[in-house]
């Protein structure tokens, strides 16, 4: 544990810096999805299956039509479709969220992990780097500059997404719905909009987030698709969702600090500081208690969160 | 007896009709599997006709195949049993993995020095019970944490999980690890040591262990007073609190129960079949078991046939993708088609989270 000042270095806290975006940002996606089922009362415990699904589609679109942008194309789509599964499963069906929910997740995990091995077992190609866009002026300065402004543009665009659905949350009438829908569903109704279609929104919109959250991963981060390569980053979502509660810039927050805890392990090698992977590995779980244990006490999630809306049934 | 069970029946129509319309609802939706799966299999280039008798052909008709299925549910019935218990209280135990493992990786590691020191129902007692606390201990913290401070157990049980994989992990590759292997695991118990095997077949006295676990947290919840309170805390918290019952202590011991019981699965599963544990080993076996019971809306009775049906499908579909020349993850996808089906066919039931 010596050489306390070449630990500090720029380059070290650079790739530090840079990491945690990049690992951040499919939390930030999936967990803005996530944010807004929530709020509808959808709980969406199959996050991790469309991000995988995702990350599958979008490096199998990647690979073939040699465009990321394709890729992320593909991943928002299939996740899309996969939320139109979970939507008609949970919300048209009424059938319990959190078993719809794990049994598409090992559907996933399963057809991904098949599919890949059918189609890329023999070759284990990988994509091109996403070349990153370097914002004029503020990219030349140290640490910041090389880490936060000369990211891909997916990344500024995931960001704009947050305030994007911060705004549909707070200042349109279908965040007022949306919010309704998982709090008194019934008084939602009683107003005349449609609860089932307001909660399928929010399910679309969860499939579609995880999606290309999943995309990130495979055609940004890691530039190939490994089965069961979200490795727990879902159900990470799911708690930075609820933590935040409605309001995205806690979810940025939240993604990036746990994309910090993420990245640490490469940051901690490359000083040459030698800590068990597998404590490396469980601190970002561990922060999530301490987080909740500090901050979640008390804090309610919205009243008919994974409770089914049949009109006219005593609540 | 007869007469008895006749009575029974005649008192409790709707729970014998409740019965049957559950077990059309099975097999309807374990025929959707096949249809959807067969399918699936179709696209993969695979026969799906074969792959399924070579399922069932493997899984039920041949003796050593039937063996491996029997094995398999030993664990799977200890688990399942643990999730019952704390679904009846409403408590979403998702950290079963984190549970199984640090038991897993505790007795793994513990005996190999305590085998010789002791007569073997001495040490094989000390074991399991060391399993059960291990799993006690890791769900405590969710416990603790719902019981004071209200936080969602989905969660925290959740980040238990995941600590507790890695922490298993670091056992294994730090004080457990043995000094006669390059692949990071424990010491190898010797077959002296380990579960007694059944009438020299491959089944341990685990499996037996577990069929009483299963029938005594069927009985537990059914007959005894603290079932129904358990049961009350989980159709209602408020009416619990109301009625006086100490809610707070009952979180505590129905999710220790729970982790108990699915740490004897790991030192069942250790002690009977491999006698060490590998680094980064994880049979995952929570996700599905976790739909499953909920599937079984609670019953035991309808949780050992699912259950037993889940390790066929497992067990006869790992040699079946191997025969068809497909990726063992094949059955991961048929299981989850399995459940999505099963829950279509509404053997499942409807509840929420509370937070």
């Amino acid at each position: 544990m010596n050489g306390g000042g070449a630990s500090l270095s720029v380059p070290v806290l650079t790739a530090l810096v840079a990491g945690a975006v990049i690992a951040g940002i499919p939390l930030l996606l999936a967990a803005l999805g996530e944010m807004v089922s929530e709020r509808a009362g959808v709980l969406n415990i199959g996050l991790e299956g469309m991000m995988l699904t995702g990350a599958f589609t979008g490096f199998a679109a990647t690979l073939h039509w040699g465009s990321p942008w394709a890729g992320f194309a593909a991943a928002a789509a299939a996740g899309l479709a996969f939320g139109a599964v979970m939507a008609l499963l949970c919300v048209g069906l009424n059938l319990d969220q959190v078993v719809v929910g794990i049994a598409l997740l090992v559907l996933a995990q399963g057809a991904t992990s098949v599919l890949h091995r059918a189609e890329y077992g023999a070759s284990y190609p990988r994509l091109d780097a996403v070349p990153g866009l370097e914002i004029p002026l503020i990219a030349k300065v140290p640490v910041i500059g090389a880490a936060l402004f000369s990211q891909p543009l997916v990344v500024y665009l995931a960001i704009a997404l947050a305030a994007a659905v911060g705004w549909l949350l707070r200042a349109t009438s279908l965040g007022l719905e949306l919010k309704a829908a998982g709090e008194e569903p019934e008084a939602l109704d009683a107003a005349g909009v449609s609860v089932v279609a307001t909660r399928v929104f929010g399910v679309l919109v969860a499939g579609t987030c995880a999606g290309l959250g999943g995309g990130f991963l495979s055609i940004v981060a890691a530039g190939v698709f490994v089965p069961f390569m979200t490795n727990g980053t879902g159900f990470i979502a799911i708690v930075i969702a609820m933590l935040s509660r409605g309001r995205p810039l806690w979810v940025v927050i939240l993604a990036l600090g746990f994309g910090i805890a993420l990245s640490l392990a490469t940051a901690l090698q490359l000083v040459g500081v030698s800590v068990p992977i597998d404590l490396l590995n469980a601190l970002p779980f561990v922060a999530v208690l301490v987080a909740l244990f500090l901050f979640g006490r008390g804090k309610a999630l919205p009243g008919a969160l994974g409770r089914p809306f049949v009109r006219g049934a005593r609540t | 007896m007869s007469a008895a069970t006749a009575t029974k029946a005649a008192v409790q129509p709707p729970a014998v009709d409740g019965a049957r319309r559950g077990v059309a609802r099975a097999v309807a939706g374990v025929a959707l599997a096949l249809g959807v799966g067969g399918l699936l299999l179709l696209v993969l280039g695979a026969d799906p006709l074969a792959f399924y008798v070579q399922v069932f052909d493997r899984g039920l008709f041949t003796w050593s195949g039937l063996q491996d299925v029997v094995v398999r549910m030993a664990p799977l019935l200890l688990i399942a049993s643990g999730l019952v218990v704390a679904f009846r209280a409403g408590l979403w135990n998702i950290g079963g993995d984190g549970q199984f493992l640090v038991a897993a990786a505790l007795v793994a590691g513990v005996a190999p020095s305590l085998a010789g020191t002791m007569p073997r129902a001495l040490y094989l007692v000390v074991l399991l019970v060391l399993a059960a606390a291990a799993g006690a201990v890791w769900a405590l913290v969710p416990a603790l944490l719902k019981a004071r401070y209200a936080l969602n157990e989905v969660v925290t049980s959740l980040m238990m999980a995941f600590v507790g994989i890695n922490f298993a992990n670091l056992l294994v590759k730090g004080p457990f690890r043995s000094a006669k292997t390059l692949v990071p695991q424990t010491d190898v118990v010797g077959l002296d040591w380990m579960l007694p095997r059944l009438f020299g077949s491959r089944v341990h006295a685990g499996f037996v262990l577990a069929v009483l676990c299963a029938a005594l947290v069927g009985v537990v919840l059914r007959e005894t007073s603290f079932g129904l309170r358990l049961r009350v805390l989980g159709e209602s918290p408020r009416a619990a609190a109301h009625a006086g019952l100490a809610t707070g202590r009952l979180v505590v011991a129905a999710f220790m129960l729970s982790g108990a019981l699915i740490g004897l699965g790991a030192g069942v599963e250790v002690l009977g079949v491999w006698g060490y544990v590998r680094a980064d080993w994880n049979p995952a076996f929570g996700l599905p078991l976790f739909a499953l019971v909920f599937l079984s809306r609670l019953r035991v009775a309808a949780l050992v046939p699912l259950v037993a049906f889940y390790a066929v499908l497992s067990m006869g579909g790992h040699y079946a993708a191997r025969r068809a020349g497909l990726p063992d993850d094949v059955v991961l996808m048929l299981v989850g088609v399995v459940l999505v089906t099963l829950t279509i066919a509404g053997v499942s039931f409807r509840g929420g989270v509370r937070s």
